[in-house]
């Protein structure tokens, strides 16, 4: 599951700065998110992989290794047209998605 | 040391900012999220390390470096491990570095880009010495050996990124410096600069054609603005 041990480590106390950096990410997670769903829809898969790619860094900030696994193995499928692991990379953005409300 | 950061993510941006706040002795001195901003700024100021993500918007990081002349030493950064076996086929990559950044992990880095800068400055001031009187001399320094060259003996120089070609009647060498520092130790009645990437030594042309100069057997290009200065150097008939 998602957590703050990166984002702590990171801030080593700083409460400013890991509130400006939490909220950096509530900020850029959704429109990130938002521009991955349209290019599947679309089946733009090339650009589809690139945006996983994007949203990967935020999962590995978020410490959800199950999550990033997972992002790795759809960004490479992606980039070969296939999106055997849409479904499951969707589970994971709603998993993001409800950590990120309750941070 | 300062240093530039170009991400397109405001996320890794603000993390690299923290992390960069952790190092003693290196200071962010402007960030960009796109790889077109950063050549601006780079064309008129110069950084001693650019913090660089492979992944941009308008190139990659590698076509970034590929558009600098004289680039800075780089770290990459990159979500991707694959494209480190790439990364070292460009000499001014120093390190590669996996994100999420580890801050221990990015101090080594930065103390590597620290020992190289230090050990370059040696380098260039030793290379381009000439350590003796004799006005015709001039000492290089390769592979820790001082080598004595003839200055008459020199066809030309060429300038390949952080090196200088060396040509001369008995040799070739290549060594760490710039074409400016070995400019400013030639005689300038027998060097010219061409171009911004040559310095010839006037004695050595065999003709001149439109924008070259033919040296030995190679034609070098003369600058636009450089040539009307050369012809004014040389005994027309």
């Amino acid at each position: 599951m998602p957590n703050l041990t990166y984002i702590n480590k990171l801030s080593n106390g700083d409460e400013n700065f890991k509130k400006r950096l939490i909220d950096v990410i509530k900020f850029e997670f959704p429109t990130e998110k938002n521009i991955y769903q349209e290019n599947i829809k679309l089946k733009n898969y090339q650009i589809a992989a690139e945006n996983v790619h994007k949203i990967k860094h935020k999962i590995s900030i978020l410490s959800f290794k199950k999550g990033y696994k997972l992002a790795s193995k759809h960004e490479n499928n992606l980039k070969e047209n296939n999106n055997n692991f849409e479904q499951e990379f969707e589970e994971v953005l709603k998993t993001i998605t409800s950590f990120l409300s309750l941070i | 040391m300062n240093c530039i950061i170009i991400d397109d993510e405001t996320t890794a941006r603000v993390i690299l900012n923290r992390i960069c706040s952790e190092v003693d002795d290196l200071k962010v001195v402007a960030e960009f999220e796109n790889a077109v901003e950063a050549i601006k700024y780079l064309y008129k100021h110069k950084v001693d390390l650019v913090l660089l993500d492979i992944h941009l918007p308008d190139f990659t990081g590698f076509e970034f470096i590929k558009t600098l002349k004289d680039p800075p030493k780089i770290i990459l950064i990159s979500s991707d491990k694959n494209f480190a076996i790439e990364a070292y086929e460009y000499d001014c990559i120093v390190d590669y570095l996996v994100k999420p950044i580890l801050i221990p992990r990015f101090i080594k880095a930065v103390q590597k880009v620290k020992s190289i800068l230090n050990k370059s400055d040696k380098e260039i001031s030793q290379i381009t010495e000439v350590v003796n009187d004799h006005e015709n001399e001039l000492y290089i320094n390769i592979d820790r050996r001082l080598i004595k060259i003839d200055i008459r003996t020199i066809y030309f120089i060429e300038a390949k990124g952080d090196y200088i070609h060396l040509k001369t009647e008995t040799s070739n060498y290549i060594v760490h410096s710039s074409l400016k520092k070995i400019e400013e130790k030639l005689p300038n009645n027998l060097f010219f600069k061409v171009h911004r990437s040559y310095i010839i030594n006037v004695k050595k042309i065999v003709g001149i054609e439109d924008n070259t100069v033919l040296i030995n057997k190679e034609i070098i290009p003369i600058g636009r603005s450089s040539r009307a200065e050369l012809m004014n150097r040389l005994n027309l008939l």
